[in-house]
C-alpha cells in the first residue's frame, strides 16, 4: 500500500472512510502518492475511485451529507481537518472533471478565471500567464486567434484542453483529473495522455480512469480499487504484470468490471 | 400491403388532424390578441381623434372640462414598476440561491413552500395589508429617516405621507418576489453541479460561484422571470390602488402620492359620465398594453443583442 521510502510522498491517505448519509462508501483506505509522478486509480464502475479523490481537495464538502473520517495528509496536514481554508486548499489541489466544463465566457476569461479569483495581476502579465497555461496545456496555437470566442464552442478535446489549462493556470500542486477522456475520442485522448506525461515535471498528478492501457501507458503507479476498499497498489509495471491479490488479476485480465 | 397502406394513411391522417389542431390554438390566441386590441382602438377612438398625440404628453386629467392626458398615469406606471423591480430582483436572487445552494436540506421544502404560499395571497389583501399596515410605517418612520438622510436628493424630499409612489413601489415588490424567486430558483437549479464545481475547484468561494457561474448560465431563464414580474408589475390594479394615493400629479418626490394606468382605471371606471370620459379611460388601457408590449420587445432585443456570440450558450 505504501511507497518505498526513498520516493517522495505528496499525499498521504491512512484509514480514509467516507460516508454518503448513512451509506459508507469507502472502507480504510490507504494510499501514498509520489510528488511529480502520475498515479492512476483503477477498478469498475461504482468502487470508490473518484468518491476518493474528491476528498483530497474537499469537494465533497459541498454536500452537506457528505462526509469523510481519516487522514489525507497533503504535505504533513490533514486536509479533513474542520481549520483547512478550503479556498487555499483548492488553489493548491486543482481538478479536471469528466465532461469538460469550460465556463459560459470566452477562451481567454476561463484562463484568467482562477488566477483572477487569487490575485491582482496588471493586464501584461495576466495576458503572459493565460498564454503560459494554454502553451502547457497545448491548446494555444489552436486558440490564440480567437481567444474572444467562448470556450464552450470549442471542440470537445479542446474543451478538456482548455479546463486543463484552467486548472493549471493557478499553479496547483496537485492536479486530480476524474476520467477526463471517458467523453473524448482517441485522438483526443492521446493529445491529453500526451500532455498528462509532459505536465508531471511540474505537478502531482492522480487519474481516475475505466481505461487501463491507459493507466498502463500514462502512469508510474497504479492503486486498484474494488468495493470502496484499496486492494492493491504499487509500480505501474508491477502491478498490471505480477499483481499479487486475485481481484486484481481478475480485473486487469478482464475476468470482471 | 393494403393493411400497412391504411395504416400508414390512419397515422398521416392523426398526424394530420394534431398539426392542425396545434397551429389552430396557436391562430386562435393571435386572433383573440388581435381582437382585443381593435375593441380597445374602437372604444378609444373619440379620445384617440381629440387629442390625439399629446394624449401621450399632457399631464392634464380634468373630467369636468374633458380634458385628458396621460402622462401622469404612464410615468406612475412606470415608475412603481421600476421600483418594484429594483427592490424585488437583489432580494429573489439572494432568496433563490439560498434555497438552492446553502439552505439545509430538511429546510428547502418548507421554504420553497412558504414563498409559493405568498404568490397565492390576492392582491387585495396585500392592498389592505399595504393601507393599514405598510402606508403608517412608512409614513412614521421609513419616509422621515429617509428624508432626514437623503433628502438632498428630491426623490427623498417632501412631506412623508405614508401612501405614494414608494409605498406601492414596495407592496408591488412584495408582490412579485415570491414570482421573481421562484422562477430564478429554477433557473439556478439547473446550473450543472459539475460546473459549480469546477468554479469551487479553482478556489471560487459561494458568492463567486453564484455571480460568475449560476447567474451567466442561466441569464436568459432569469431575464425571462424578472420580465414577467415586470409584466405583473405594469399591470397590477388593486393593491396598488389602494396604497398609491391617486393623484393625477406629476412629482419628484417619491413620497408624494401618483398614479398609475391601471389604478386610474380601477378607480375610475366607474364614474366615467360621459362618452368622452369612457374613451379616454380605454386609451389609458390600449397605452397599457402598448407599454408592456414595448417593455417585452425590449426585453428580447436586449437578450438577443447581449447573447454571448458564437452558437453555444
Amino acid at each position: 500500500m505504501f511507497l518505498p521510502p526513498e520516493i517522495p510522498v505528496k499525499v498521504k491517505v491512512r484509514n480514509l472512510n467516507f460516508y454518503y448519509g448513512k451509506m459508507q462508501a469507502l472502507f480504510d483506505n490507504n494510499l501514498d502518492i509520489a510528488e511529480n509522478h502520475v498515479t492512476a486509480f483503477i477498478g469498475p464502475s461504482g468502487c470508490g475511485k473518484s468518491t476518493h479523490i474528491r476528498t483530497y481537495n474537499r469537494m465533497y464538502s459541498l454536500y452537506p451529507d457528505h462526509r469523510a473520517e481519516g487522514e489525507v495528509i497533503l504535505d504533513g496536514k490533514n486536509v479533513l481537518d474542520d481549520d483547512v481554508d478550503l479556498i487555499d486548499l483548492r488553489t493548491r489541489v486543482g481538478m479536471v472533471f469528466q465532461k469538460p466544463t469550460p465556463f459560459p465566457m470566452s477562451v481567454y476569461d476561463n484562463v484568467a478565471y482562477g488566477i483572477r479569483l487569487k490575485a491582482k495581476f496588471s493586464k501584461k502579465e495576466l495576458d503572459a500567464r493565460v498564454e503560459k497555461a494554454l502553451k502547457d496545456a497545448a491548446l494555444w496555437d489552436e486558440v490564440k486567434d480567437h481567444l474572444n470566442a467562448l470556450g464552450t464552442d470549442l471542440s470537445g478535446g479542446q474543451q478538456q484542453r482548455l479546463c486543463i489549462a484552467r486548472a493549471i493556470a493557478v499553479e496547483p500542486e496537485v492536479i486530480l483529473m476524474d476520467e477526463p477522456c471517458s467523453a473524448l475520442d482517441p485522438v483526443a485522448t492521446y493529445k491529453i495522455e500526451d500532455l498528462i506525461r509532459r505536465l508531471k515535471q511540474r505537478f502531482t498528478i492522480v487519474i481516475v480512469t475505466h481505461n487501463m492501457q491507459q493507466a498502463a501507458r500514462i502512469s508510474d503507479y497504479t492503486a486498484f480499487f474494488y468495493m470502496g476498499r484499496t486492494v492493491e497498489f504499487g509500480a505501474t509495471d508491477i502491478l498490471f504484470t505480477k499483481p499479487e491479490k486475485k481481484e486484481t488479476e481478475d480485473y486487469i485480465t478482464g475476468r470482471f468490471g | 400491403m393494403d393493411n400497412s397502406g391504411q395504416a400508414g394513411n390512419a397515422s398521416q391522417w392523426r398526424d394530420a388532424l394534431f398539426k392542425i389542431s396545434t397551429l389552430g390554438s396557436a391562430i386562435f390566441i393571435l386572433g383573440l390578441l388581435a381582437f382585443m386590441v381593435l375593441v380597445l382602438v374602437i372604444y378609444a377612438w373619440p379620445s384617440i381623434t381629440k387629442f390625439g398625440f399629446k394624449f401621450l404628453v399632457s399631464t392634464e386629467w380634468n373630467p369636468v372640462v374633458g380634458e385628458f392626458g396621460a402622462l401622469t398615469t404612464i410615468v406612475g406606471t412606470l415608475v412603481s414598476a421600476a421600483l418594484a423591480i429594483m427592490i424585488a430582483v437583489p432580494l429573489a436572487i439572494g432568496v433563490a440561491f439560498f434555497l438552492t445552494e446553502l439552505a439545509p436540506l430538511p429546510l428547502r421544502p418548507v421554504f420553497g413552500t412558504a414563498i409559493e404560499l405568498l404568490a397565492a395571497v390576492p392582491s387585495i389583501i396585500y392592498g389592505m395589508w399595504g393601507l393599514f399596515t405598510l402606508a403608517p410605517l412608512m409614513g412614521d418612520y421609513v419616509e422621515p429617516w429617509l428624508e432626514e438622510h437623503f433628502g438632498f436628493i428630491p426623490l427623498f424630499s417632501g412631506p412623508p405621507m405614508g401612501i405614494g409612489m414608494l409605498t406601492a413601489g414596495i407592496v408591488l415588490a412584495i408582490m412579485i418576489l415570491p414570482f421573481i424567486s421562484s422562477v430564478l430558483r429554477d433557473v439556478f437549479k439547473m446550473t450543472p453541479q459539475v460546473l459549480k464545481e469546477s468554479a469551487y475547484g479553482l478556489g471560487a468561494t459561494t458568492s463567486e460561484v453564484l455571480w460568475h457561474v449560476v447567474i451567466p448560465y442561466g441569464r436568459r431563464g432569469a431575464v425571462g422571470g424578472i420580465f414577467l414580474g415586470l409584466g405583473r408589475a405594469l399591470g397590477e390594479t388593486m393593491a396598488v390602488t389602494f396604497v398609491i394615493g391617486n393623484a393625477h400629479e406629476l412629482s419628484w418626490s417619491l413620497f408624494s402620492p401618483a398614479n398609475t394606468i391601471a389604478s386610474t382605471l380601477a378607480n375610475e371606471f366607474t364614474e366615467a359620465s360621459d362618452d368622452l370620459y369612457l374613451s379616454a379611460l380605454v386609451e389609458l388601457g390600449l397605452v397599457l398594453f402598448l407599454i408592456t408590449f414595448v417593455v417585452l420587445g425590449v426585453a428580447e432585443w436586449w437578450l438577443q443583442k447581449s447573447a454571448p456570440k458564437g452558437k453555444g450558450a
